[in-house]
């Protein structure tokens, strides 16, 4: 597949353990198109986010290839890496994982200071990011003082900051309540209505039925590859209250 | 990122936890703080003794009579009286760098007034030795003309003697017996103030050069045209060592000395006495400065310390940075700036507080303090030196964590 936006072949990821090597992800072969919207579903252990590191570019493969967007990473370098990290990669973390000295409004702009982008669009671009998540008035709060789901809901905002074209979301719903895990799922149907191909790691087959295709793992393999029956529509608040 | 994105990241790290940051500081603000008031005093102390050497007059060059040699033994400077009044007449005549050439003598005396006496240096000088030596009167006036050549008997005090023998009375118009021969006051020396040693230049009485040969110290008559010392005074200080090799010149000729034989008097320069006095404290100031920043260099391991705990404790965040599109190079710049600008906010605090000890030295304990530009920017500078060197170890760290076991750091 050609224009695939991700392709990877024999794509395999081996650690050293123990004094054995141990295979986390075993010749890895998948082609994800341009606005899909992919579950990655397997128990724990079966390599899955040892996969998501690799195509979110944190990890390198022991072995095979892996194509994003047409560049062939191999060669890159550490630099390289971050930069397309940086132009066509947002990361939302199970754990949140916002910077917590600093304001809602300074968490959005981070991949921003990195990426380039001058003081002053960084500010107003950040502020529409955490327009369109329906928090501006959080903007100055710390992400300590927000609940779970706002937490999320700012993560996802960083994640867009740089308007990327994949978005790698790691168990994204474990630490939040049903009712805030489907506002979450909500945002990010609509994100990928907007034509954002999204791959999201999850073992829960509740919130893996919001998206398109499901891919399963076991024991660093791919076992199944099937596109979900009637995605399930999530009804969210938070566009309503972004309107 | 900018650098300037950089420190702003930084003073909000350091502003999280600001007692951390300050405890951090303070090794930085004791280490400067030593630094600067140290090198202030010992400033203040050097800049007291050159300015009191530099009271002789920078520009005089003294001629003291030479040595002589008695059965194999050398004798000490101005054992024999080889100067004259010719040879003082010879220097004003040949050298045109110049100002002043006077000619004078030195005993010691005893001045008695009224029921109190003093012992005290008689000083019998040519004409312009005020002049030359820069001093002024406190009241009355200088010799005449006529004084000078007539051996008038009249005599001018310093203001040490003058205390001795009047009190807080002016001296002027008094009568001195020196050495049992009366003489009239007609001035009173201003203060010279000490020179090291303890040498008081106060302490004196000055006569004609000819009313104290003649009238106190009784020199014979084989050496009467004899003088003690010459002093001469050049115009111009950029000339000083030009005349000085002159002087040499012209007093070799004048006492006929042949090419092998040794000259029979010594030339002073007092501003090369001035430089060595210098020097020597400049390299009192430099140890003195090297022992207080050895503080510094302890600050600045606390420094280390305290970035390599906080790169630990965020190791979390330096994942989430790198997830997001740092490079390795942002995160060794973000460490640095953090523990330059700690350093750096250390040093300007340790600033403060050094100019601040060494005002209260100086009010305190009446040492002055001279507190240079030069050393503030020296302490300033150094201890932005201590963070970026200090910081370069936990820099190095934090860039090479591996994203995601720092992701995974609890």
């Amino acid at each position: 597949m050609a224009d695939a936006l991700i392709e990877t072949v024999g794509l395999c990821k081996s650690y050293r353990a123990g004094g054995g090597e141990v295979a986390a992800v075993r010749d890895v072969s998948i082609a994800i198109a341009p606005g899909e919207f992919v579950a990655i579903m397997g128990p724990s252990g079966s390599g899955k986010s040892t996969f998501m590191n690799l195509l979110g570019c944190l990890d390198r493969p022991s072995a095979g290839r892996y194509r994003l967007d047409g560049l062939d990473l191999q060669r890159f370098s550490a630099d390289e890496l971050a930069a397309v990290r940086s132009r066509k990669i947002g990361f939302v973390f199970q754990m949140f994982n916002l910077l917590p000295q600093v304001s809602v409004l300074a968490n959005v702009e981070l991949p921003m200071v990195y990426g380039g982008t001058p003081r002053h669009d960084r500010h107003a671009r950040a502020a529409a990011l955490v327009e369109r998540v329906g928090l501006s008035h959080r903007i100055r709060h710390r992400p300590t003082q927000l609940s779970g789901g706002e937490q999320q809901r700012i993560a996802i905002a960083r994640a867009l900051a740089n308007d990327p074209i994949l978005l790698l979301a790691d168990e994204p719903t474990g630490m939040l309540d049903s009712a805030t895990a489907a506002e979450v799922m909500a945002i990010f149907q609509q994100l990928n209505r907007q034509g954002i191909t999204i791959v999201l790691v999850t073992h829960e087959p509740d919130v893996a039925r919001f998206a398109r295709r499901a891919v399963f793992f076991r024991d660093g393999r791919v076992v199944d590859d099937h596109p979900v029956d009637r995605p399930l529509q999530a009804l969210a608040r938070s566009q309503e209250d972004a309107a | 990122m900018s650098t300037l994105d950089a420190v702003i990241g930084a003073l909000a790290t350091l502003r999280a936890n600001p007692l951390r940051s300050l405890l951090t500081m303070l090794g930085i603000i004791i280490g400067v703080a030593a630094v600067m008031a140290v090198v202030a005093v010992a400033s203040g102390a050097r800049a007291l003794v050159v300015g009191k050497i530099g009271n002789l007059g920078s520009n005089l060059l003294v001629i003291s009579s030479g040595t002589i040699t008695a059965g194999g033994l050398k004798l000490t400077t101005g054992s024999a009286m080889t100067l004259s009044e010719e040879d003082a007449r010879a220097l004003r005549r040949d050298i045109a760098a110049v100002e002043y050439v006077v000619p004078i003598v030195r005993g010691v005396v005893r001045l008695v007034h009224d029921d109190r006496n003093w012992s005290t240096a008689l000083v019998g000088v040519g004409s312009d030795y005020l002049a030359a030596e820069d001093w002024s009167l406190a009241s009355g006036r200088g010799f005449s003309a006529s004084e000078m050549q007539s051996a008038a008997k009249v005599a001018l005090l310093g203001q040490t003697a003058a205390r001795r023998l009047f009190g807080d009375l002016d001296p002027v118009g008094a009568v001195v017996r020196i050495e049992r021969v009366p003489f009239t006051v007609i001035g009173l020396l201003s203060s010279k103030g000490q020179i090291k040693g303890g040498d008081d230049q106060d302490d004196i009485i000055v006569t004609p050069l000819v009313t104290a040969k003649t009238r106190v110290l009784g020199v014979s008559v084989a050496a009467a045209r004899a003088v003690g010392n010459i002093v001469v005074k050049v115009r111009d200080d950029r000339d000083v060592a030009a005349a000085a090799q002159r002087v040499h010149t012209v007093l070799r000729r004048q006492h006929r000395l042949g090419p092998q034989a040794d000259d029979d008097f010594v030339v002073k320069n007092l501003a090369e006495l001035v430089e060595v006095r210098q020097s020597a404290y400049r390299a009192l100031t430099l140890l003195l400065g090297a022992l207080a920043a050895v503080s510094l260099v302890v600050g600045g391991i606390g420094v280390m310390n305290i970035m390599l705990v906080s790169v630990t404790e965020r190791t979390r965040e330096i994942g989430i940075r790198v997830a997001v599109g740092a490079r390795r190079r942002d995160i060794l710049r973000q460490v640095l700036v953090e523990s330059v600008t700690l350093a750096l906010a250390g040093g300007v605090v340790g600033l403060l507080l050094g100019a601040a000890t060494s005002a209260a030295i100086a009010h305190f304990a009446g040492w002055p303090t001279v507190i240079s530009p030069d050393g503030m920017v020296l302490a300033v500078g150094c201890s932005a030196a201590v963070g970026l060197l200090f910081g370069l170890y936990p820099a190095a760290r934090a860039a090479a964590l591996d994203p995601i076991e720092a992701l995974r750091y609890a």
